[in-house]
C-alpha cells in the first residue's frame, strides 16, 4: 500500500493550486458568479493552455493522456479555491461520455475542442418532473424521415447558453423498461426548437432548463449504440461523482483552513478561541471528516485507473463527501460567527456549493442505495 | 499510489486465515463476543479465557506472529503491516492477535529499555509468555495522568511502591505491571514520574477485580503496599516515565479488532436477509438498507485510516495524529454501530446472551453496553479531540 502522490500528481497539485490563486481569487469567483454572462472565456483560455481541460484526454485530441487519478487531483483544487465554469459539464461529463463511447469522429470532433478551451459542452440529463438525474427519462427522441426529433424538456443542464453541444439524453420508448431505450444525443446548440431558460440556483452555477420542441438530430449523431445508452450514461455518472467527491473534499478543506486561520486569530475573553475546547473539537472533528473522504475518493480514483469495479467505490465516496462538506460549511460558519453571515464573507460561496454538490448526481440516499446493492441486500 | 496488498501480504493474510479456521472454528463462534471499539469484552482481560488466551498466543509466538512489528535485529519481521494484517484477521475471528505485553510493553522496551531489558523480556515476551497490565490510572489519574500519585521512594537498589492504580485491565490475569510511578517530590509534574516493571505476585500488591457493565470482571483495583521493586526494573530513565508512556500510547492506538467490524456487519447483512418484516426480508427495506449502506461507508473510512496509520508506521514516520483520530473514529464507531445494530434488530436485540430467542449470541446487547468503553479508554474521545486541535492543527493550549 502506498498513499503518498508521486511527484508527477504533487506537481500537477501545486501546479493547479497556484493557477488557481493567481487566475481566479475570490474576487473572479464572485465575479464568474455574479456577471449574467459568465466573463470567463480568458480563465477558460488560460485553462486550456495549461492543459487542464485535456488533462484526462488522449494525446492524439490534444489532450495530456493522464489519468482518471490526475483528473480528480486536479478538481480538488477546482473544489477547493472554487472555479465557476463548465468544467464538470465539459470535461468530465461530456468529455468522458464521448471518450467513453464516442465513435473516432465524435472525438475527433469535440475532444480537441475541449482540450484547446474552444469547445463548451452541455450535458441534459435531468427531465423536468424529475428530482434526480436518470430517475426516468420522459424525453423522447422519435425516429422519423432517417433523423431524430427530440421532443421534452430537459433541466439542471449547466452552461447551456454558452455550450457548443447540448449531450441530450432522450428514449426512443419512453415509458417502458427504465434501463432501456436510452440514447445520448450530441445535438448542436444552435439547431432549431431549442430554447434555454436560466435557473437560478443556490450556487449560481449557471444552469438552464432547456426544452427541445421537435429537435432535429442525425442519427450518427447518438454515441455509442442506438437505444443502449444507459450502460454509458451509468459508468460516466458514477465516475462523475467520483470527481465531485473531490471537489467537494477540496471544498471542505478550504473551509477548515479559514475556519483554523479565524480561530488562531480571533480574541474573545482575553484569549484565541481556538484555545476553547468546544472550537478545538469542532475543528478536530472537521479534519478527521475530511481526511477520512479523502481516502474513499482516491480509492476509488485508484481503481477507476486499475480497471476495478468501483460503483460501490464510487457511492460511498458520493454518500460520505457530501454529508461531510455540509458538515464542512455548517461548522466552518459556526466558528466564524456573524461576520460568515454576511454576503461579503466567502463562507457562504462554500456553504451554497456544499449542498448544491451533495445533491448534484445522486445525494447521499440514493448514493447509499447504491451501496446496499453492492453489498447483496 | 496503490490500495491494493504486495503478493506477499496477501499471501501472508491467506497463512492466518488458514491458521485462524483451523484453531477456532467451529468452537470459538460460538464463545466470540469480543465487541469491536470496546474495551470490556476483551477476551484476554476475561478469566473464563485465560487458558485458551494463554494457549492461542502462546501459537501466534511460535510463528513469529507477537512480534511482526520489531525491527529484525531482535527477531522481528519489521513489518507493521504484516501485524496489521493479523490483527485484521484475527479480528474478524474476534480471537486476541496479542495483549499489552506484545503490543505496548515490548515497542517501549525496544526503544527505550536497557540492552540487559531487552535481552531479558523481549523473548519472551515474543512468544506470548507474558501478560502484562497497564498501571497509569488511579482514582485521581485518569485524562490527567500528570497526577498519578503512586510513589517509588530509593532503598538501596530497589524501590518501595505505595499506592493505587484503577482501571487496571487484565490485572488479575498477568504477571507483571507496567507501573507509572512517581519517583520525584510530590510537585515535580509529569517530569518526576518513571515507568517500573512489578511482579505481580510480589509481596504487599492486593487486586481486587472491579465488575463492568457487562457483567465481566474485566479490569481490577491494585493496591500497592511497601512492594519492593528491584532497581533493575527502571525502564530506560528516571523522570522520563511520562514521554514514554505517551510512546506506548501511540501503540495503544493501532490496537484495534479493527476486523470485528466487518464481522459485525457480514453478521448483520445476514441476519437483515434472513428475518422478515410485512413480508419481505429486512435489507428489502429502504430504512434498513439505508442503516447498513451507513455503516458500511464509515467502516471503510475507518479502514483508511487503518492501513495509512500502519504504512506511515511502517515509513518510519508514526504519525501522533493520525494514531489519535484512528482511535477517535474507531471507538465513536463502535459506539455507532452498536446503535444501529440494536435498531436493526429490533425488540430482539434487548435480550441477552444466554436468553431463549436472543440474535446474534446475544452480541449486540453485550456491545451496546460495552462500546460505552471505547470513547473513554486509551485516551477519551474528548483528549483525542484535543490532541488532533493542539498537535494536529496547531491550535493554542487555553
Amino acid at each position: 500500500m502506498d498513499f503518498a502522490l508521486n511527484e508527477e500528481q504533487s506537481i500537477l497539485q501545486k501546479t493547479v493550486r497556484g493557477f488557481m490563486e493567481k487566475e481566479c481569487p475570490k474576487s473572479r469567483v464572485r465575479q464568474l458568479l455574479e456577471d449574467k454572462d459568465g466573463n470567463f472565456p480568458e480563465l477558460w483560455g488560460k485553462m486550456a493552455a495549461l492543459g487542464l481541460l485535456g488533462v484526462v484526454f488522449p494525446a492524439e485530441y490534444g489532450g495530456g493522456d493522464g489519468t482518471f487519478m490526475d483528473l480528480v487531483i486536479l478538481c480538488e483544487e477546482i473544489g477547493r479555491n472554487l472555479c465557476p465554469s463548465p468544467f464538470l459539464s465539459t470535461v468530465v461529463l461530456g468529455g468522458l461520455l464521448i471518450l467513453e463511447a464516442g465513435n473516432e469522429a465524435q472525438k475527433k470532433q469535440i475532444l480537441g475542442g475541449i482540450s484547446a478551451g474552444q469547445t463548451i459542452v452541455a450535458v441534459a440529463l435531468t427531465d423536468v418532473d424529475e428530482s434526480t438525474e436518470m430517475d426516468s427519462v420522459n424525453t423522447e427522441a422519435v425516429f422519423e424521415k432517417g433523423e431524430y426529433a427530440i421532443h421534452g424538456t430537459k433541466v439542471f443542464v449547466p452552461y447551456a447558453h454558452i455550450a457548443d453541444y447540448i449531450l441530450c439524453v432522450a428514449k426512443t420508448k419512453v415509458g417502458h423498461d427504465f434501463n432501456a431505450g436510452h440514447n445520448i444525443f450530441i445535438v448542436e446548440s444552435k439547431s432549431p426548437g431549442i430554447t434555454c431558460t436560466e435557473l437560478k440556483t443556490l450556487s449560481r452555477d449557471r444552469q438552464f432548463e432547456v426544452v427541445f420542441d421537435n429537435v432535429r438530430v442525425p442519427k450518427e449523431n447518438i454515441i455509442g449504440q442506438a437505444d443502449r445508452g444507459w450502460p454509458i450514461l451509468e459508468k460516466i455518472l458514477k465516475k462523475a461523482a467520483i470527481v465531485l467527491s473531490a471537489e467537494m473534499v477540496g471544498g471542505a478543506d478550504a473551509v477548515l483552513d479559514m475556519a483554523l486561520k479565524y480561530a488562531k486569530q480571533r480574541v474573545q475573553f482575553g484569549q484565541k478561541i481556538g484555545s476553547f475546547q468546544s472550537i478545538q473539537h469542532h475543528l478536530a472533528n472537521l479534519w478527521l471528516d475530511v481526511t477520512g473522504c479523502r481516502h474513499l475518493v482516491y480509492k476509488a480514483a485508484w481503481k477507476v485507473d486499475h480497471g476495478k469495479g468501483f460503483a460501490m467505490d464510487s457511492a460511498m465516496a458520493k454518500a460520505r463527501a457530501g454529508k461531510a462538506y455540509r458538515r464542512a460549511t455548517i461548522t466552518g460558519h459556526q466558528i466564524l460567527g456573524a461576520v460568515s453571515f454576511t454576503w461579503e464573507h466567502d463562507m457562504h460561496l462554500y456553504h451554497r456549493n456544499s449542498i448544491v454538490e451533495d445533491l448534484l448526481l445522486g445525494d447521499g440516499d440514493f448514493q447509499k442505495e447504491i451501496v446496499a446493492k453492492e453489498l447483496g441486500l | 499510489m496503490n490500495f491494493d496488498f504486495s503478493e506477499e501480504d496477501k499471501s501472508f493474510r491467506k497463512e492466518v486465515i488458514h491458521f485462524a479456521e483451523s484453531e477456532l472454528l467451529p468452537h470459538w463462534n460460538e464463545e466470540a463476543v469480543c465487541w469491536p471499539g470496546g474495551y470490556g469484552t476483551m477476551p484476554i482481560f476475561d478469566a473464563k479465557y485465560k487458558e485458551f488466551c494463554d494457549d492461542f498466543l502462546g501459537k501466534l509466538g511460535s510463528r513469529g506472529w507477537l512480534s511482526l512489528s520489531w525491527p529484525r535485529v531482535y527477531g522481528g519481521r519489521g513489518s507493521m503491516m504484516k501485524h496489521g494484517i493479523v490483527q485484521d484477521v484475527l479480528g474478524y475471528f474476534m480471537a486476541p492477535n496479542g495483549n499489552a505485553a506484545t503490543l505496548m510493553v515490548a515497542p517501549t522496551i525496544l526503544k527505550f529499555g536497557s540492552d540487559k531489558m531487552k535481552e531479558e523480556w523481549l523473548s519472551r515476551i515474543a512468544l506470548g509468555k507474558h501478560q502484562f497490565w497497564m498501571g497509569y490510572s488511579e482514582p485521581n489519574a485518569g485524562s490527567d495522568v500528570r497526577n498519578v500519585y503512586t510513589r517509588a521512594v530509593k532503598d538501596g537498589d530497589h524501590y518501595i511502591v505505595n499506592g493505587e492504580k484503577v482501571w487496571a485491565s487484565g490485572a488479575h490475569l498477568s504477571d507483571h505491571a507496567w507501573l507509572l510511578v512517581r519517583t520525584g517530590e510530590k510537585d515535580s509534574g509529569h517530569q518526576g514520574l518513571s515507568l517500573l516493571i512489578v511482579d505481580n505476585h510480589s509481596e504487599g500488591i492486593t487486586i481486587r477485580p472491579v465488575k463492568n457493565i457487562c457483567g465481566i470482571y474485566s479490569f481490577d483495583e491494585v493496591f500497592f503496599n511497601d512492594v519492593r521493586v528491584p532497581q533493575e526494573n527502571l525502564v530506560g530513565e528516571e523522570g522520563k516515565g511520562f514521554y514514554y508512556i505517551m510512546n506506548a500510547l501511540q501503540y495503544e492506538r493501532v490496537i484495534l479488532s479493527i476486523g470485528g467490524f466487518r464481522r459485525v456487519m457480514d453478521e448483520l447483512i445476514n441476519f437483515a436477509k434472513t428475518k422478515v418484516l410485512y413480508g419481505k426480508p429486512l435489507s428489502k427495506h429502504t430504512i434498513i438498507r439505508n442503516k447498513i449502506a451507513e455503516m458500511a461507508i464509515e467502516v471503510e473510512t475507518l479502514y483508511g485510516l487503518y492501513w495509512r496509520s500502519i504504512w506511515q508506521i511502517d515509513k518510519g514516520e508514526l504519525s501522533e495524529v493520525l494514531l489519535s483520530a484512528l482511535k477517535l473514529f474507531s471507538t465513536e464507531l463502535g459506539q455507532k454501530i452498536a446503535g444501529a445494530g440494536m435498531e436493526i434488530l429490533g425488540l430482539y436485540g434487548q435480550l441477552e446472551r444466554g436468553s431463549k430467542w436472543a440474535p446474534l449470541r446475544g452480541w449486540l446487547s453485550l456491545g451496546y453496553l460495552d462500546s460505552v468503553s471505547g470513547p473513554i479508554g486509551a485516551g477519551t474521545s474528548e483528549i483525542q479531540r484535543n490532541i488532533i486541535a493542539t498537535r494536529g492543527l496547531g491550535l493554542p493550549l487555553h
